[in-house]
């Protein structure tokens, strides 16, 4: 095993879900000034969905992915900029071509748990453009580690770099992680990663099972902003990693930097575990679908958590924000 | 006597396709061409005693004389090599791959326009359930600024050919809607999910419309909705319109009627049965210009 960790940021894009994908120039433009300083190998911009998923099913994006993508790159040197692709929501012609001509290294092709030959084409494309491509796998709860397996070899064969597990629901316990890394670290050739959510507020000791387990590339966010309950907190696994003695290549020092300055200009609220990100984890839902529910719920006068355990009960998947209307109504018909 | 048809492609589509012309009492399917004599869809001709080949389109260029009409059911890729060879063969073309060469159809909007044509693209499932919605309500709304469509199929229902034509699936939908609908700035997303009992079909279509006339809209897609079930009679209204935060919202569930694959699979019913529907207007506009003649 490897005492060297990959830090792969995704402040900028799953944080984007925390405030309803309102991320804006300038707030952009300042954070990557700050986290270029850091030394992190990797960090994120977008929609919270990823490139092209701009819509009125999960939220429009106050700008558009052009502005986002030039603005961060524009502060990025020796730090690489990444970003997230779902097939269903952005495709080569329209989406990715123009994000690898505005400047992006790696780009990480997302599918369902078991729905990996999504990507085939569109990790395909980024090899073939001489680009890093990974490949993730979401709400990864909701199928068996074997499965899981199986769907990551996959991904390894059409040319995926790296493999990363979402925890999307933020509903694993610790040994569901060691589990489902162990095994896709001793039969893959790649390196794989974790994407740890907080729901059950496991983030960061989740986080660190993973890297027991083999796992190479761990997420995290600064200030923990993501979607639902937040992801693992980025300058906490910075400090937690070298007081380990793994290697991150992170300033301790600029990293909290970031953090102080995250605090002030990007959240709008703390990030905490709110009641619903619980309900959330226990119905095995996608932490994005927080903000939805919420605002629906208002709106038809139902129990949000209540919508919540119906999704879970109807295995609903990322992407299916649509039914959450659907839901409220006919919980509203049944008062 | 039928019109004569042959199929290309022996996957979901093709196979389901099949077994619907088995019903028809206007088509007769004179030949089932694929890649791959051991596949699912193949043997399920074979027991049906359909005329089989292995060498694709091959076997038309092999024997012209043995159909009048093409379904394509293979991949947006493959369309594009055999539409022009289909073309000098004379043969009436309908594509059920999203690679757009063609005439855009949907039966109950462009029908009669359809017959002037020897090429019809069937769009996409999502775009054949949720578009006839979106220009019925075009007619009656001039000004909707923004229409998106959000489809939803099961895992099972997305053979190989359709997972790896997801990027065709969304640009030709996205260019249909524009088309039928008179609006430019859409949107089109596609999620599989593997829930087990497999789910339903749905798609839901969301339309910016400053203060909509809903009484109109309403009765709009209700008149839509049944012109459609006539062809399509799985195919229902899941939500009835509603305005929120700006958005006529409403929601369509397909259920297929379960031929080859069971009846979570409305996606392949709702674009299969929408080419049978023109094959079929076809055979009969040749029956009748053969009785004049």
């Amino acid at each position: 095993m490897t005492n060297k960790i990959n830090l792969y940021d995704v402040t900028l894009r799953d944080g984007s879900h925390a405030i309803s994908h309102q991320l804006d120039e300038m707030q952009i433009d300042e954070y990557t000034k700050g986290i270029e300083k850091t030394g992190i190998y990797a960090i994120e911009v977008g929609h919270g969905n990823g490139l092209g998923a701009s819509s009125v099913l999960v939220g429009q994006s106050k700008i558009s992915d052009e502005l986002l993508i030039k603005t961060a790159k524009n502060n990025l040197h020796s730090t690489k900029l990444g970003i997230h692709v779902i097939p269903g929501f952005a495709t080569i012609n329209k989406d990715i071509k123009n994000a690898l001509y505005w400047g992006v290294d790696i780009v990480r092709v997302a599918s369902h748990c078991t729905e990996a030959d999504t990507t085939e084409r569109h990790l395909g494309y980024v090899r073939e453009k001489g680009k890093e491509a990974y490949g993730l796998l979401m709400m990864s709860h909701m199928t068996t580690p074997e499965i899981l397996l199986d769907e990551a070899i996959k991904m390894q064969t059409y040319g995926a770099e790296a493999i990363v597990i979402l925890d999307s629901a933020g509903s694993y316990l610790p040994d569901d992680v060691k589990e489902r890394i162990s095994l896709l670290s001793q039969n893959l050739n790649i390196p794989i990663g974790f994407h740890a959510h907080n729901n059950l507020g496991l983030a960061i000791s989740n986080s660190l099972v993973a890297i027991e387990s083999g796992a190479q590339i761990i997420d995290g966010a600064v200030k923990g902003f993501g979607a639902g309950a937040g992801n693992a907190q980025l300058e906490v696994l910075v400090a937690l990693l070298e007081k380990m003695d793994y290697q991150t290549n992170i300033d301790l020092y600029k990293m909290l930097d970031v953090a102080d300055m995250v605090e002030s200009r990007l959240l709008k609220e703390p990030i905490s575990i709110s009641s619903l990100s619980i309900v959330s984890a226990i119905a095995g839902v996608f932490s994005g679908f927080s903000k939805h529910v919420k605002r629906v719920s208002k709106e038809f006068g139902v129990d949000p958590r209540d919508i919540f355990m119906e999704l879970g009960r109807q295995k609903i998947v990322a992407g299916q924000e649509d039914t959450i209307i659907d839901i409220a109504i006919k919980l509203q018909k049944r008062i | 006597m039928k019109f004569k048809v042959a199929i290309l492609g022996t996957g979901n589509i093709g196979t389901d396709l099949l077994i619907k012309i088995f019903r028809s009492e206007h088509l007769q399917c004179t030949l089932f061409s694929g890649r791959n004599l051991n596949s699912k869809g193949m043997l399920k001709a074979m027991s049906l005693g359909v005329p089989l080949s292995e060498k694709g389109i091959d076997a038309i260029v092999a024997n012209p004389e043995c159909c009048d009409l093409v379904f394509d059911a293979t991949s947006a890729a493959s369309h594009t090599l055999h539409a022009s060879i289909l073309k000098k063969l004379g043969k009436i073309v309908i594509d059920l791959t999203p690679a757009k060469i063609g005439l855009l159809t949907i039966p109950s909007v462009n029908l009669s326009e359809a017959l002037q044509y020897d090429n019809l693209n069937m769009i996409t499932c999502g775009g054949q359930a949720s578009i006839p919605i979106a220009h019925a309500i075009s007619q009656v709304e001039k000004n909707i600024e923004y229409i998106e469509l959000v489809s939803t199929i099961a895992s099972k229902s997305a053979g190989p050919g359709t997972r790896a034509n997801i990027d065709e699936y969304i640009e030709t939908t996205e260019k249909a809607l524009s088309h039928f609908t008179g609006c430019q700035n859409v949107k089109v997303i596609l999620n599989l999910n593997p829930a087990q009992p497999s789910i339903d079909m749905n798609t839901t279509i969301y339309l910016k419309i400053k203060s909509p006339n809903m009484d109109l809209i309403r009765s709009e897609v209700t008149k839509m909705v049944s012109t459609i079930k006539s062809y399509v009679p799985g195919y229902m209204l899941a939500l009835e319109p509603v305005y929120d935060n700006g958005l006529v919202i409403l929601s369509i569930k397909v259920q297929g009627l379960g031929d080859y694959l069971p009846k979570y699979a409305g996606n392949l019913d709702i674009i299969n049965s929408a080419a049978i529907a023109i094959a079929e207007e076809f055979a009969k506009n040749k029956k009748d210009s053969e009785i004049l003649s």
